[in-house]
């Protein structure tokens, strides 16, 4: 564990310890997505096997292209989670921006207002959001997730990009001032690029929960219209509860895009979290 | 524009517009929201209007039988789901943390990319995923269970009312111990070399250095994971709805306050959806979620803080 005693012993107890948990935490994931690529007697009768050419079945993935409209769901969550995204960092960077750039009356006050949101769920509010949005004529609209998520997002948003916007240096932006640069190309600018990796990390932090999102999809957008990947599959695999193949398929869908995304990203969000953005 | 916030005491337009447009998706989407049902559960909707009834919400949600059988049932099922994450979910990510911290460790990216990724799944996935995994149909924990000689213990756990919040707790807390993991690792790595250095010089090293040195240093940390679990698991919803459906079976032994709301909110089978005691049960929620980041920042954050470098 120190410097002083990393013994064979101990590390070897290390590696055990980290590689049975890893085992634990991959194996449902290789278990699903190894499974529906066989048929049915192959989920049966050798759950724990790789498919083997006598197994290899794609039964299931044509059942779920043929069923559910999972290409239509995948837009919805695209479309909510890419316009979230993009109100998130826009607003939360102008405002994070505003609280660590300017002394103003009420500073103080503003940024522990809008940290309260990450402490307190959003999803309380839940009965007055759904009669907010039945007022508005948004139910049954994207436009509704979006709102709600950029709501969502934005606190901590602005907490942690606030705490990096801190780090930019006066010079340059007085420079910039002097230059006769104005407040808003000051930020755009000079300010904006300069915490884009920080950017990053919030932007995964933000999409990861919008993506995954069950609750509010269910209850202000639950038209077929309007479904989104994460309501689509839970609705489907509803509907096929004896269809193992289809069910299969339809788990490893909505695993693959996810994961794939986290392949790519996972050095940003790991160097972001443990930067300690979120202390 | 320059010309114009030069003069002494200008307006200063610009945080205005740097400040509004957050300030109002955030007021309007989320604050108001949040009032506005707080405000709802004091009252009843009578012959199709709102009429204020006080606390008449809460009389029946503690008072008729029918509402506080349901209520406490979920509340208890909420504080035991939250017990097993405090004492399994946090110290495995503590130790798995602590292990992964230790220098020149080899495939520690590995490790740390692996253990996350269950995070990042969806509820719908993992609720499913476990389901199947835990079905007598397919079999396949009780063949696991048979490679350790333990094919005698197995139950259909999730069907079963003594053990299926538990077995679904375990299923949240295999999902989200790469939180705690992340936080713990980033505060590890956070300690100053200097002070490791003197505790070696010290003698003290392994395990020992671990709870002395370290473990004091990351309770900051430590008392944010379990704020961040708590808030967590009393607003915990997604898994219970994915795994069991809205009646959150076998008969509610697996109801927390999340799926109590749901049902109080839109209704189900026979009962018909009320958004005033649904937000009677959220406003509970709210207080419930307050106390708990209220305790956390007056006793353990003032205690906590002068560990803090």
């Amino acid at each position: 564990m120190s410097t002083a005693t990393h013994s064979l012993p101990r590390t070897i107890g290390a590696h055990a310890i980290l590689l049975t948990y890893t085992v634990i935490a991959l194996f449902p994931v290789i278990l699903v997505i190894m499974n529906s690529f066989k048929s049915r007697a192959g989920i049966f009768g050798a759950p724990l096997t790789p498919p083997t050419p006598k197994t290899f079945d794609l039964i299931g993935y044509s059942t779920v292209f043929g069923q559910g409209d999972f290409f239509h769901y995948f837009q919805n969550s695209l479309v909510v989670t890419v316009a979230s995204l993009f109100f998130v960092l826009l607003f939360g960077a102008m405002a994070a921006f505003a609280l660590s750039e300017y002394r103003f009356r009420g500073n103080t006050l503003m940024g522990l207002y809008l940290a309260l949101g990450i402490m307190i769920p959003i999803r309380l509010g839940t009965v007055a959001i759904l009669q907010l949005m039945v007022a508005s004529g948004l139910v049954n609209t994207l436009t509704a997730l979006i709102l709600v998520y950029t709501a969502q997002g934005l606190p901590l948003a602005i907490f942690i990009l606030s705490e990096f916007m801190k780090q930019v240096s006066d010079d340059l932006k007085n420079a910039g001032r002097i230059d006769g640069l104005s407040e808003y190309t000051i930020f755009f600018r000079l300010v904006l690029p300069l915490v884009r990796p920080s950017m990053a990390t919030v932007a995964v932090f933000t999409m990861i929960p919008i993506w995954n999102d069950l609750w509010f999809p269910l209850i202000l957008a639950p038209s077929e219209e309007t479904k989104t990947v994460t309501l689509g599959a839970q609705l489907f695999l509803g509907q096929f509860v004896t269809n193992w193949n289809a069910i299969l398929a339809a788990l490893s869908l909505a695993i693959l895009p996810v994961l794939i995304l986290y392949v790519i990203f996972s050095r940003q969000l790991i160097r972001g979290i443990t930067s300690g953005a979120v202390k | 524009m320059a010309a114009r916030t030069r003069p002494k005491k200008p307006i200063r337009w610009h945080i205005g517009v740097f400040l509004a447009p957050a300030v109002l998706v955030y007021t309007a989407v989320m604050i108001l929201p949040l009032f506005g049902t707080l405000q709802l559960s004091l009252f009843r909707n009578i012959e199709q209007s709102q009429v204020f009834v006080g606390l008449g919400n809460f009389r029946t949600l503690f008072g008729d039988p029918n509402w506080s059988v349901n209520f406490w049932n979920a509340l208890r099922n909420n504080v035991w789901f939250f017990i097993i994450h405090m004492l399994v979910q946090n110290p495995i990510g503590i130790l798995l943390a602590a292990l992964l911290s230790s220098p020149r460790l080899r495939f520690a990216a590995f490790y740390r990319t692996a253990i996350f990724v269950p995070t990042i799944l969806s509820f719908v996935i993992v609720g499913f995923a476990w389901k199947l995994i835990l079905s007598p149909i397919w079999g396949v924990a009780p063949h696991l269970l048979d490679f350790v000689w333990l094919k005698s213990l197995f139950t259909p756990w999730l069907g079963k009312e003594q053990y299926a919040l538990t077995a679904l707790s375990l299923v949240s807390v295999w999902q989200f111990v790469g939180i705690p993991m992340m936080l713990i690792y980033a505060a590890l790595l956070s300690i100053p070399d200097e002070v490791i250095e003197a505790a070696e010089c010290d003698g003290v090293t392994g395990m020992a250095q671990f709870w002395k040195i370290k473990l004091p240093l990351i309770l900051p940390s430590i008392g944010i994971i379990s704020i961040l679990t708590f808030v967590g698991n009393f607003n915990a919803f997604d898994l219970i709805y994915t795994a069991q459906g809205a009646l959150a079976g076998p008969n509610y032994s697996t109801d927390i306050l999340g799926t109590f709301l749901y049902r109080a909110f839109f209704g189900f089978q026979l009962q018909v959806g009320d958004p005033n005691m649904g937000a009677a049960i959220a406003t509970m929620m709210f207080l419930i979620i307050l106390a708990g980041v209220c305790v956390y920042l007056f006793l353990v954050q003032t205690r906590l803080r002068r560990y803090q470098f």
